[in-house]
C-alpha cells in the first residue's frame, strides 16, 4: 500500500459479540481517503456491525479505530462529536416522519451545527439540490417515494459535512426500478471524492463506482481487491462462490 | 315566573365554579404533563435507579383512590407548607394525572421507530437532543388521543376537590340546591356545565390530532 497520504480511517482488529453470539472476531480494514469501499458477504456476516463500529453507534468490544489519525475508541473521545465526522445511510432511511424534507435537513445544522434558521435553510436548500430533490422539500416522508426518502436521507447526511459517508445497504428495501436514482447521488458523491464505505449487493455499482471490494464472512474480512480482480480472479473459493451467487440474483432479478 | 327565576338564580350562582373547574383541571392537566413526561423518560431513556423510582410513582399512586392523595395534601402537607384548598387539590389531582399520563407516554415513546433515535444520533445528536428534537415531538402527537381521553377524565375528577371545599362547579350546586331546595335543577344545571366543558374539549384536541396527525 502506498503510503503517501495518512489512511482516513484504520480499524484493527476489531471484536464484538452480542451475548453469545460473535459478530467480529478481529477485523481489520484500512481506508484511504476518496476511496469507495464495498462490502460484500452473506447476511450475519457482520457488514452491518462493522459499519455501527465505525461511527461508534455500537462501539466495539475490543480494537481500536483511527478517524484522520486520531484514535476514536481511545477513552475520553466524545461520540457525538466523531458522528459529526461520519455520514451513515441506512437500509429504511430512518427519515424523521414529524419533519418535512427540507426539516430533515435542517435539524441537524441548527441543533447539532449550531447554525441560525437562515444559514441552516439556505444550505438544506443546496443539499437537497445535490440530491435533485428541491421541488419536494416541503413533504413529509409519508408522501415521499423510497428513493425520494433515501436521497432525502443523504442530503440530511450530507448537511453534516461529513468526512466519510457510510451506507449500510441503501437500495434493499427500494422496489427495483428506484434503486437507480439513489445509486446515481452515490455515484455522484464518489466524482466529487467523498471517502465511502458501502455494504451493498449492487454489482454494478460495485463494478463501476469501488476502488475495492471487500468480502467479510464470519466477523472477518476474507479477501478484497479491485473489482477486477475480486469479480474475475478471486483467490479464495468462497469468495468466487459468494460473488457468483450474488451476480446470478442480480442478472435474474432485472 | 319563580321558576325562572330559581333559574337564573341558580344557573349565575353555579356558572361562577366554571372557572374555578377549569383552573382546577389545566393546573393539574400541567402538572400532570410535566410529571407524565418526565417519568415516562426516566422509565424509557433513563438509568435503572430511575426507572424503578417511575415505575414504583406509577403504580403506587394509580393504586390510591385521588381523594386520599386529596387529603393527603390538604390535610397533613398543607400543615407545613402554605396551601390553599385550590392549590391542595389541584396539585394532588396532579400528582396522580402525573402517574396515568406516564403510561400513555411512555407507550408513546416506545411507539416510535427505534431507527429515529439512531438516525438522531448518527448525525451527531447527544442522547438528550434526540429525545428533544426528535423523540418528543413524535411522541407527543402519537399520544394525543390518549392524553384527550385523560384531559377528559381529569375535567370530571375536578369535582373531587370537593372535598377541600373549594367552590368548583360541582360544591356550587350542592350549596345552591340546600338553599333553594331544589336539587333537580341545581344538578341538572351542573351536569349541563360538564356536557359542555368535556364537548368543548374534546373537539379542541381532536383539532389538534388533525393539525399534527404523524404519518408513517
Amino acid at each position: 500500500m502506498s503510503t503517501a497520504t495518512a489512511p482516513i480511517l484504520r480499524i484493527e482488529n476489531i471484536y464484538k459479540s452480542f451475548g453469545e453470539t460473535h459478530v467480529l472476531t478481529g477485523i481489520s480494514l484500512t481506508v484511504q481517503p476518496q476511496e469507495v469501499v464495498v462490502l460484500v458477504g452473506p447476511s450475519g456476516s457482520g457488514k452491518s456491525t462493522l459499519l455501527r463500529c465505525i461511527n461508534l453507534l455500537s462501539p466495539p468490544d475490543s480494537g481500536r479505530i483511527w478517524l484522520e489519525e486520531q484514535e476514536i475508541t481511545a477513552p475520553g473521545v466524545n461520540p457525538d462529536k466523531v458522528r459529526q465526522r461520519i455520514g451513515m445511510v441506512f437500509q429504511d432511511f430512518n427519515l424523521f416522519n414529524h419533519l418535512t424534507a427540507l426539516g430533515n435537513v435542517m435539524i441537524g445544522l441548527t441543533k447539532v451545527r449550531k447554525m441560525s434558521k437562515k444559514e441552516a435553510h439556505d444550505l438544506a436548500m443546496f443539499e437537497l439540490e445535490r440530491v435533485g430533490l428541491v421541488d419536494r422539500a416541503h413533504h413529509y416522508p409519508a408522501q415521499l417515494s423510497g428513493g425520494q426518502k433515501q436521497r432525502v436521507a443523504i442530503a440530511r447526511a450530507l448537511g453534516m459535512d461529513p468526512h466519510m459517508m457510510l451506507f449500510d445497504e441503501p437500495t434493499s428495501a427500494l422496489d427495483p426500478e428506484l434503486t437507480g436514482e439513489v445509486l446515481e447521488v452515490m455515484q455522484q458523491l464518489a466524482r466529487e471524492g467523498m471517502t465511502m464505505i458501502v455494504v451493498s449487493h449492487e454489482m454494478g455499482f460495485a463494478r463501476q463506482v469501488a476502488s475495492r471490494v471487500v468480502f467479510m464472512e464470519g466477523g472477518v474480512v476474507v479477501e478484497e481487491g479491485t473489482p477486477t480482480q475480486m469479480f474475475e480472479q478471486p483467490v479464495h473459493e468462497r469468495t468466487r462462490v459468494f460473488l457468483r451467487k450474488i451476480a446470478d440474483m442480480d442478472s435474474g432479478g432485472r | 315566573m319563580d321558576v325562572v327565576q330559581n333559574l337564573v338564580t341558580t344557573f349565575n350562582f353555579i356558572l361562577q365554579g366554571v372557572w374555578v373547574t377549569i383552573g382546577v383541571t389545566l393546573v393539574a392537566l400541567s402538572v400532570g404533563l410535566v410529571f407524565g413526561v418526565a417519568m415516562a423518560m426516566a422509565r424509557v431513556y433513563g438509568p435503572p435507579f430511575l426507572q424503578a423510582v417511575a415505575a414504583v410513582y406509577s403504580v403506587i399512586v394509580r393504586a390510591v383512590p385521588v381523594v386520599v392523595i386529596i387529603f393527603i395534601l390538604f390535610f397533613v402537607i398543607a400543615r407545613f407548607v402554605n396551601l390553599s384548598p385550590f392549590w391542595a387539590g389541584s396539585l394532588a389531582l396532579g400528582f396522580a394525572s402525573g402517574a396515568y399520563q406516564s403510561e400513555i407516554f411512555r407507550g408513546a415513546f416506545q411507539a416510535v421507530p427505534p431507527g429515529q433515535m439512531i438516525a438522531a444520533r448518527a448525525i451527531g445528536m447527544s442522547k438528550l437532543q434526540a429525545i428533544q428534537s426528535i423523540i418528543l415531538p413524535q411522541a407527543v402527537r402519537l399520544a394525543l388521543p390518549a392524553w384527550g381521553n385523560e384531559a377528559t377524565l381529569v375535567l370530571k375528577d375536578s369535582t373531587l376537590v370537593f372535598v377541600v371545599g373549594v367552590p368548583e362547579i360541582l360544591r356550587r350546586a350542592q350549596q345552591v340546591s340546600a338553599r333553594t331546595l331544589e336539587p333537580f335543577m341545581a344538578f341538572s344545571v351542573a351536569m349541563l356545565l360538564y356536557l359542555i366543558l368535556t364537548l368543548v374539549t374534546t373537539q379542541v384536541l381532536q383539532w389538534f390530532e388533525r393539525r399534527y396527525r404523524l404519518q408513517m
